[in-house]
């Protein structure tokens, strides 16, 4: 892969020009639309490897957009927007959206969250190993090592590692979650995930009051990275 | 001009429904005439004439000016038909007994329309003192907003003339400096929007918490994490017992309430100073503890420092005075208090008390197994 393309879809021309400078400088290529009609045809005209949409578009809102885009494409979308309320971002990201930032954000932080989707992309990450920090999850034994010593973990705190595993970088929603470990009859249950996120903070995290791998995002949902 | 101030349950009266005026008033004509009618052998009709102009008086003090005319109208009659002689007919005995008659209608009349003159009066000092009190909270918040504002915003325009203007003329270092301005600048804009921003979904009353279970640990957690780039010359502890339960609380609020009152004590104690945040449980409520060793407050300031707009006399740093207010919004859309005392020892302690659902941790053995 050369430059990895990242295709903008933001009306506003300072973050247009800003983006463009940090991305450039960053290795990437970069185009850009200024509404959600213009960023559908030049999402289909050049096949971007990844794409940032703005919710708050002139011509039709930027959730429109997601869902047009998320009809025929599977490349990651980082949603960039002023929004932050909780409801549009759980939105997004139900609607298919692989990430948000909440403007202002910082450079560093979007350069971290790109490279990241970046990562990932791929229908479904096969791999049967998945190592982060000292640790490593064999997906086919369902064991967990830290370095030559297994981990001993519950069937429930296995399964929660294994998804945050193969989902690394992203943002994973409460009722995503629960859905995926508990089952669709369970998503409103959020007592349940709070206490198996502590249980595995205290085994995994060298502090769990300072978490590096299990990252909470209030109101949302977890992130799980890596390596920090 | 007194009544509507003093007898606050009686100007609810005045806004219930015209039905229940007409009927009310109605109902106090009708018992005092009994009363009256009942007493009537040792009564002038001159004197129960009196008492019913005191009823309307009283009447008119509370209610809108058709159930007030008609009760005018209705007092006359009964006036005349129960008590003055001859009784039981409308007819009027003699001239002096018609002056009489007359005389008291006028009376009630303009008793009524007076009364009501006044109280519209009234309303009208009412709203214009309300407006007044608006502006003058206005000018304040557009005071204080344009300082705080026009501060950074000077620093990033003059910062950023100095970089475009004469790059040569700068060593690495002084742009570097100037960069570093430009960036703090706009992080403490975004920070008084984002007080506004909640300031104004307070006004607005929209706040309505959701509420979902949290564990307060990672709550605490995440915001002093958050909050690494301002506090990073403090020491934060935080002291909450194993197995902690559950509570249920708005996730976001809560933050919010945390990250101001941690940034606060961070801004006004010195460097190295120590942040203390305590969690606990007691009966029905959760009690949250922030506190620092830092100088404390003046004692006189103590009552002031939740009001909108306040900021500590001789403050060295920024801040609209919204931080706090917002604290105790928050604090009190979960039914809870926030109170301010200074520690003997020197610092200044918030306490937050609110009822919450709690979970014990130990309850979910009996949780459904996953899919698993």
């Amino acid at each position: 892969m050369g430059h990895p393309e990242i295709l903008v879809i933001d009306d506003e021309t300072a973050i247009r020009r800003l983006l463009e400078i940090t991305l450039q400088s960053n290795g990437y290529s970069v185009t850009h639309a200024a509404t959600g009609k213009a960023g559908l045809i030049e999402a289909a005209r050049r096949s971007p490897d990844l794409i940032i949409l703005d919710l708050g578009l002139p011509d039709e809102s930027g959730h429109e957009t997601l869902k047009k885009l998320r009809e025929w494409s599977s490349r990651p979308i980082i949603i960039l927007s002023v929004h932050s309320h909780e409801k549009d971002i759980i939105a997004a990201l139900d609607n298919g959206a692989n990430d948000y930032l909440v403007k202002p954000f910082r450079t560093g932080e979007l350069l971290a969250r790109i490279r990241s989707a970046l990562r990932g992309t791929g229908p479904e990450d096969t791999r049967p190993l998945i190592s982060f920090g000292a640790f490593e999850i064999d997906l086919s034994a369902r064991t967990v090592k830290k370095g030559s010593e297994s981990l001993k973990l519950t069937a429930t705190q296995y399964a929660l590692l294994a998804l945050f595993g193969r989902n690394e970088g992203k943002v994973l929603t409460h009722q995503y979650l629960l859905r995926e470990i508990w089952g669709a009859d369970h998503i409103d249950q959020l007592q349940y995930l709070r206490v198996f996120i502590a249980q595995l903070r205290k085994k995994i995290e060298k502090d769990p009051n300072r978490p590096e791998h299990i990252l909470t995002e209030s109101g949302i949902g977890y992130r799980f990275i890596g390596e920090p | 001009m007194f009544w509507s101030h003093h007898f606050v349950p009686f100007s609810r009266i005045s806004k219930m429904s015209r039905k229940w005026q007409y009927g009310i008033s109605m109902l106090v004509l009708i018992t005092i005439s009994a009363i009256c009618f009942a007493l009537s052998p040792y009564m002038a009709p001159q004197l129960v004439a009196f008492i019913l102009l005191l009823a309307l008086s009283l009447i008119a003090m509370f209610f809108d000016i058709l159930p007030v005319l008609l009760s005018a109208l209705v007092s006359a009659l009964i006036w005349d038909y129960f008590f003055l002689l001859p009784r039981y007919n409308l007819r009027v005995g003699n001239t002096g007994d018609r002056i009489l008659l007359s005389m008291y209608f006028v009376i009630a009349l303009v008793n009524a329309v007076l009364t009501f003159k006044i109280r519209q009066m009234e309303k009208e000092a009412r709203d214009k003192e309300e407006k007044a009190k608006t502006l003058k909270l206005y000018n304040t918040l557009l005071n204080s907003l344009s300082h705080e504002f026009r501060t950074p915003i000077a620093t990033i325009i003059g910062a950023t003339d100095n970089l475009l203007a004469e790059p040569s003329r700068l060593t690495g270092t002084d742009s570097r400096r100037l960069l570093t301005e430009i960036s703090r600048a706009s992080m403490r804009l975004n920070r008084q929007v984002e007080n506004l921003l909640n300031t104004s979904r307070l006004e607005s009353g929209f706040i309505r918490p959701r509420k979902e279970w949290c564990d307060l640990r990672e709550l605490i957690s995440s915001t002093i994490q958050h909050l690494d780039e301002w506090i990073g010359r403090h020491l934060v502890k935080v002291e909450i017992r194993k197995g902690f339960p559950l509570v249920r609380l708005d996730y976001g609020l809560m933050e919010q309430v945390l990250t101001n009152l941690v940034y606060n004590a961070a801004l006004y104690t010195p460097a190295g100073s120590t942040i203390r945040i305590t969690a606990d449980c007691e009966d029905e409520n959760l009690i949250i503890i922030v506190e620092d060793n830092g100088p404390g407050l003046p004692p006189a300031e103590i009552d002031k420092v939740f009001d909108k707009f306040y900021r500590p006399e001789l403050a060295r740093t920024g801040g609209v005075g919204l931080g706090l207010s917002i604290v105790k919004g928050f604090v009190e859309a979960h039914s809870g208090a926030i109170e301010l005392k200074n520690i003997p020892a020197g610092g200044a302690r918030f306490v937050i008390r609110m009822p919450v659902e709690k979970l014990s941790i130990k309850q979910t053995g009996k949780w459904v197994t996953p899919k698993y």
